[in-house]
This record gives C-alpha cells, sequence and structure tokens, in this order.
C-alpha cells in the first residue's frame, strides 16, 4: 500500500483553532484509559494532572516559572526556525550566559546596587550571543552545518560550567560541594507575587515574545527572515542576504538563550550549580514548534508544556501516578498535539492507482 | 479522604481534641502521618534510590494505618526540586525526606516557609530547626570492598566508575585505595569520571575502558548495575552498589556495598508519630547497620572472606579507622602521620587522592 503526504489545497481555519481543543479531548480519553490501566481513578488523576495546578496562586506561579525560560528560548529558536537557520544548541547558549552574569554576581558579590542586576543581564546575553556567533561565523564562512556545531558546543558549555564550580568558583565555605556562593541580594532577582517564586524574568519573557512578534509582523527585517526562510531564490533577487540572516537570528536566539540563563541562575537558582536546567534548551525546540513559531503561540506552548510537567509532578505528589506514567501522558499530549496540527495542513491518501500501474508493469 | 460534617464525626473531633491535650507536646492525635520522600533517581536503578525505596517501604510495613507515604522520583537537583518539595509541604505532608545532596539549598528554602512541616535532608551539610540532616558512613564499607579488591585483583589494578568529585565519593576512592593497598602494597586505582549518578550507557563505557587500560575489579560510585553486566561478560570481578546486585552479574558479584536507610527512617517516623522528632546530624555506618555488605560470592576464597570479615569486625568495634596514618597523598608526601587519624570534618571536606589513585 502507498501513502502519501502531501499539503492541503486549502487549509481549513476553523479546523487551524479547534485542532489544539481536539488534541486536549484526545489526550483526556487516552489518558483515561492509561489510568483505568493502572488502576487509579481516572477522574481524580486527570484532575490532579491538568487542573488542580491552575487552582492555586502557588500553582500558577510556579507555571509561569517553569515557562518563562521556554518562552525565551522558544521565541529566539523559532525566529531562526522561520529563516532555516537551525540553532539547536540554545542549552550551551544558556549555560554560557548563565556562567557569564554568575561572573558579575561573584564579582561583585556582597555589594549593593540596582546596577548589578541589569549588568548580569548585558552580561548573560553576550555570552549567549558570544557563544551563538561561532555556529553562525563556522555557517556563513566556511558552510559548516549549524545543527551539528551548536548541538556539540552544548556539552563544551556544560564542561566549561563544571570546571568552574568544581574548581576556582567553588564556595569556599561549602565543604567542596560543586557550587558557588548563594548570589547576594542584588543579584537575584525581585518576586513579583509575594510568597511565590515567580520572578520579573517571567514579566520579561512576556515583554520578549510580544516585542519578536511585532519584529516578525511589522518590520521589514522580519519581512526578509520570512523569505529568507521560505524562498531563498527570491530572498537574493531582492537583495536579502542570507548570511546576513543566519548571523541576525543565530545572535538573537543566543542572546535570549543566555537571558534565559541570568534568569535562572538569578532566580529560582540563586548560585550557579553543575546542572543549571533540566534542558529547557532542548524542550523549547518542541515548544518552538507546538507554538507554529509564532511568538505569542509559544508563550500558549510553553504554558501547556510546564503544566504538563508541573500536573505531572502533582499527579505523583497526590495521585501516586508513576513518573513513567506521567511521561506516558507527556508524550500523549505532545504527540496528539503535534498530529493534529500536521494532519489540518496535510493529507495523507492512498495511492490505489499508482499501485495497480506497478503490477502492471 | 472525605469529610462528613455530623454530630458523630463532631463529637469524635472534640474527644480528639481532648486526646490532644493530654498526648506530650507535639503529638499528633489524628489521621495517619504523612511522609514524602524525594528521589533523584528512579526506583528501579536498583541503586541508590532504589535502596532509599527500600527504606520507604519498611516504615509502610511497620507503621501501616498509621502513615501515609508518598514518594516522587526522578526530581532533577535544582530549580525543580525546589518546587516539587514545596508541592509535598502543600499537600500536607508532616515528615519530607529530601535523599539528594542537590536538594539542600531547596529544601531549607522550602522549610523557612513551613515551620510546622518536618524536613530530613541526606548527604548535605545545612541544617536548621525543622531541618535534620542524615548520612552513611559508606567509606567503611568501601574500605571492606577494598580489601577484598586487593586480595583477588591479579593485574593489581582496579577500575574505579564514579559520579562527581565531591568529597562523599572522594573519600570512597580513599578509602577504598587505602584498604586495597594495605593487603597489596603496588595497587593501582584508576577512575573515571562520569559526571552524573544514572546514565547506563555511560557506566558501561566507562567500565569497558577501565578494563581495557588494565583493570580486572571493578568498583561503583554510580548508581545502575551496568558496570556489574560489563565485567561479567568480560570476566572480571566487580562489587554492587547500594543494593545487593548479584542477580546482575552472578560470577563478577563478589559482593556489595548495601545501603540500609530502613533503621533510620523507622526511627525518624517512630519519632514524628510520637512528637519527640528533633532536627538532629546523624553519620550512621557499619555499627548502626546504615551501611552492610551483601552476602559474599560463593567462589570467593576463604582466606579473603575471613579477612574481609576482620576488617568489617575492626570498624564495627571501633578498633580499625579506615583512615589511620600513615597517609600519603598521589604526590607522594605525607599527609598524616603514623596512627593519627583523619577527624569527621575534614573527611566531609575532603579533597584530595591518597597514593595509588590514578585521577
Amino acid at each position: 500500500m502507498l501513502l502519501r503526504i502531501e499539503p492541503r489545497p486549502e487549509v481549513s481555519r476553523p479546523f487551524t483553532c479547534a485542532t489544539p481543543a481536539i488534541a486536549m479531548l484526545l489526550t483526556v480519553a487516552s489518558g483515561w484509559l492509561l489510568f483505568l490501566a493502572l488502576g487509579l481513578a481516572p477522574g481524580e488523576t486527570l484532575y490532579q494532572f491538568l487542573v488542580s495546578p491552575l487552582l492555586t496562586l502557588n500553582g500558577l506561579a510556579e507555571l509561569g516559572v517553569k515557562a518563562a525560560p521556554l518562552v525565551l528560548i522558544g521565541v529566539g529558536l523559532a525566529i531562526g526556525f522561520r529563516a532555516n537557520v537551525w540553532n539547536i544548541g540554545a542549552e550551551g547558549q544558556l549555560t554560557i550566559g548563565a556562567i557569564a552574569a554568575g561572573w558579575v554576581a561573584l564579582a561583585f558579590w556582597g555589594q549593593e546596587g540596582l546596577w548589578i542586576l541589569p549588568a548580569m543581564c548585558v552580561a548573560g546575553m553576550l555570552g549567549g550571543l558570544a557563544y551563538a556567533a561561532i555556529p553562525a561565523f563556522l555557517k556563513t564562512r566556511f558552510d559548516v552545518n549549524e545543527i551539528l556545531t551548536s548541538l556539540m558546543l552544548t556539552y563544551v558549555a556544560n564542561l566549561v560550567l563544571s570546571v568552574l564550580v568544581f574548581g576556582p568558583w567553588k564556595d569556599p565555605d561549602g565543604f567542596n560541594f560543586p557550587q558557588t556562593k548563594l548570589f547576594s541580594e542584588s543579584a537575584i532577582l525581585p518576586i513579583l507575587v509575594e510568597g511565590t517564586r515567580l520572578h520579573l524574568g517571567a514579566l520579561v519573557a512576556l515583554g520578549v515574545a510580544v516585542a519578536a512578534w511585532l519584529l516578525l509582523s511589522r518590520t521589514v527585517v522580519g519581512f526578509q527572515i520570512e523569505v529568507v526562510g521560505q524562498a531563498p531564490a527570491a530572498a537574493r533577487f531582492a537583495g536579502f542576504s542570507g548570511k546576513r540572516t543566519v548571523w541576525l537570528t543565530m545572535l538573537l536566539g543566543g542572546a535570549l538563550a543566555g537571558l534565559a540563563g541570568t534568569f535562572e541562575a538569578a532566580g529560582p537558582i540563586g548560585q550557579l550549580i553543575p546542572k543549571l536546567t533540566p534542558g529547557y534548551g532542548f524542550t523549547a525546540i518542541i515548544v518552538a514548534f507546538l507554538g507554529r513559531l509564532h511568538p505569542l503561540g509559544i508563550v500558549v506552548a510553553a504554558l501547556v508544556m510546564a503544566l504538563s510537567y508541573i500536573g505531572g509532578e502533582n499527579a505523583q505528589v497526590t495521585a501516586s501516578l508513576p513518573q513513567a506514567a506521567t511521561g506516558v501522558f507527556q508524550g500523549m499530549l505532545l504527540f496528539y498535539l503535534l498530529a493534529s496540527d500536521f494532519l489540518v495542513r496535510y493529507r495523507v491518501r492512498l495511492l490505489a492507482a499508482e499501485r495497480k500501474l506497478v503490477t502492471a508493469s | 479522604m472525605t469529610f462528613h460534617i455530623s454530630r458523630r464525626t463532631l463529637l469524635a473531633g472534640s474527644t480528639a481534641t481532648a486526646a490532644t491535650l493530654a498526648l506530650p507536646r507535639g503529638a499528633r492525635a489524628e489521621g495517619p502521618l504523612k511522609v514524602a520522600y524525594v528521589y533523584v533517581g528512579p526506583i528501579g536503578d536498583h541503586g541508590y534510590s532504589y535502596s532509599h525505596d527500600q527504606g520507604r517501604k519498611a516504615v509502610e510495613v511497620k507503621f501501616a494505618d498509621r502513615v501515609k507515604v508518598t514518594y516522587v522520583e526522578n526530581v532533577a537537583e535544582g530549580p525543580d526540586s525546589e518546587r516539587v518539595i514545596r508541592q509535598l509541604a502543600t499537600a500536607g505532608n508532616d515528615l519530607v525526606f529530601a535523599t539528594s545532596f542537590g536538594f539542600m539549598n531547596p529544601t531549607i528554602r522550602v522549610a523557612k516557609q513551613f515551620p510546622k512541616v518536618k524536613f530530613e535532608h541526606a548527604t548535605g551539610y545545612q541544617k536548621a530547626s525543622n531541618v535534620a540532616i542524615y548520612n552513611a558512613r559508606f567509606y567503611e564499607g568501601r574500605a571492606v570492598i577494598g580489601t577484598i579488591a586487593g586480595l583477588m585483583s591479579k593485574t593489581g589494578v582496579a577500575g574505579y566508575v564514579a559520579s562527581f568529585p565531591i568529597p562523599e565519593v572522594v573519600m570512597g576512592i580513599n578509602a577504598f585505595t587505602l584498604a586495597a593497598r594495605k593487603v597489596r602494597p603496588d595497587m593501582k586505582v584508576k577512575v573515571i569520571w562520569l559526571n552524573t549518578w544514572y546514565d547506563p550507557g555511560k557506566e558501561a563505557d566507562a567500565a569497558k575502558a577501565l578494563m581495557d587500560g588494565g583493570a580486572d575489579v571493578l568498583v561503583q560510585h554510580v548508581d545502575s548495575p551496568a558496570t556489574m553486566q560489563v565485567a561479567e561478560s568480560r570476566g572480571a570481578y566487580a562489587f554492587g552498589q547500594a543494593s545487593d546486585m548479584a542477580r546482575f552479574a552472578p560470577k563478577a558479584h563478589l559482593t556489595a556495598l548495601v545501603n540500609d536507610w530502613a533503621p533510620y527512617y523507622l526511627e525518624r517516623v517512630k519519632q514524628a508519630l510520637d512528637g519527640s522528632w528533633q532536627s538532629g546530624d546523624v553519620w550512621w555506618g557499619l555499627k548502626e547497620g546504615m551501611v552492610k555488605l551483601a552476602p559474599y560470592n560463593p567462589a570467593l576464597p576463604e582466606n579473603v572472606r575471613a579477612a574481609a570479615d576482620k576488617v568489617k569486625a575492626d570498624i564495627t568495634s571501633g578498633a580499625l579507622h579506615p583512615f589511620t596514618g600513615p597517609i600519603k597523598d598521589q604526590k607522594g608526601s605525607l599527609r598524616l602521620a603514623d596512627g593519627q587519624r583523619i577527624g569527621d570534618a575534614d573527611l566531609l571536606k575532603m579533597d584530595w587522592f591518597v597514593e595509588g589513585v590514578q585521577s
């Protein structure tokens, strides 16, 4: 049997809007069966997974804490993906950004000043930007595939961080454990809602998403990125430089990842430790596509992703759902979301006619 | 649990209140004690998280209806752990065991916000009035397996699959090496660092590399049985980590360094139930049974068993301290004079290797 996947001639607008809801329904239905098979109360487990984190102030705040880095990185990556620039190494750019910001925090440790946090943000963005410049340079100068270089530089970044926290930056009063001193008060992000961990970085992430949306929809630069991505030949005729676009999108993505790293170190962590994130740089790639590469879509996608993590923990805590089952449920959610999104734009056709032809010959 | 308010339950409630007044300060009067565990790895790692989970099960068996126990596994060290610990406190848990070093600062932060919840943090150094710390003297068990390794090795090279160069791991490597060199003075210990606690693929690669480098006895301070399996398939000896791993490598598995957290967990839960729980600092070893050795492999020769048993008995009785001078460091300079012992404070921040370690 031959299958062919082809773009739908016309994408149904109502369906485009309805797919997230359809995917959600399918996830809930499959989850119901999964939890039933595990011998858990399906209604209660689904409630703990998808609803209960949204009912408390702290739950909502945690959603923001978890989504903020995903939004920052996802927006940066999406701009590149739109231009066919595949930066897979946001995790490394995040790490170098956090290191740069941490360097400022440690250099001025114990000092007070409103300038310390902004300085850390600038350092973090420059760090991420500089690290993204390496694959950008290799791509534009030697035409080296940026997927490989940016990915592999992630491992290098993690080792650089390890060298620092196991070595010169180790807290002298920390019993030789691999961590820096806790940052002093001036190097810690202000909390937005008292009693929670929701920090200023979440607000900044939202602002960045709106700015990116304006950049893409209202400016010539945004138009260039779009054209270079969708029609490279047309872009050349129009005089838009592919190389310039690579540089622009890589550096932007790197800077935003660096900023995300800064916010993690100066926010919920408050110091540098050997493992800064549970892989936000990679999760953000999924988030970018889940949000259809649209900055505002990415905000929604990041919140959904955050809910799936926090709900998973919640279901473990309150409904004794095994950790592997939370992973399966998350996987189903992503699968249905991405699959329905795909099927709205493409259709799968059985090619019976061609098969006959093959048999005849 | 559902709440029905009726005259009967209201009455029952008031008797409960009366009972509370009669009980010692801090004792609980109603409902099961809610106990929670946070694990860094999966409970199926057969190593560290598994051993804590065995302790949790012992609590459930012993106290049955008097406790309600939950656990969360695979919790990343760092900001996620703070959310999980906070969630557990918010969900009404009375006693929370955070079982990995990286949960330290998060635990301390959450404990400040929940002064009535009791926290216990394993392998760290920060205490608070509602945060107790506990750890096991793994190095005592490592001195026993070091003795066995020294006697069993033909090549005189042991391979050590290690996680992070933190004091815990460093002192384990040193205790192992000192004991091995006591019975075989030319013993060398090659170390590979993995920067992870659990990654079966990396663990197996490291084990292979160490064997290629001449090691015929493998030791690990990571949590999966991968090293055991490599040793089994390539004819080397190895020691299980945290739990008895004999079933993964019946021939290679000489014994295992078993962590038995159950005695501590049972005692602390009992104290929380009867109201005598207090913050504290516990570092138990072979004597208290927090560190144990799995049954020896039947193939282990009699003289090796006797030597290992002697080391174990002497450490238990206090006659032997694994870190007794003279001890030289990697460069060959004397760090500890003859007869001196390294104190707990210095052990807990150990960052240098003894002679014979190749790291």
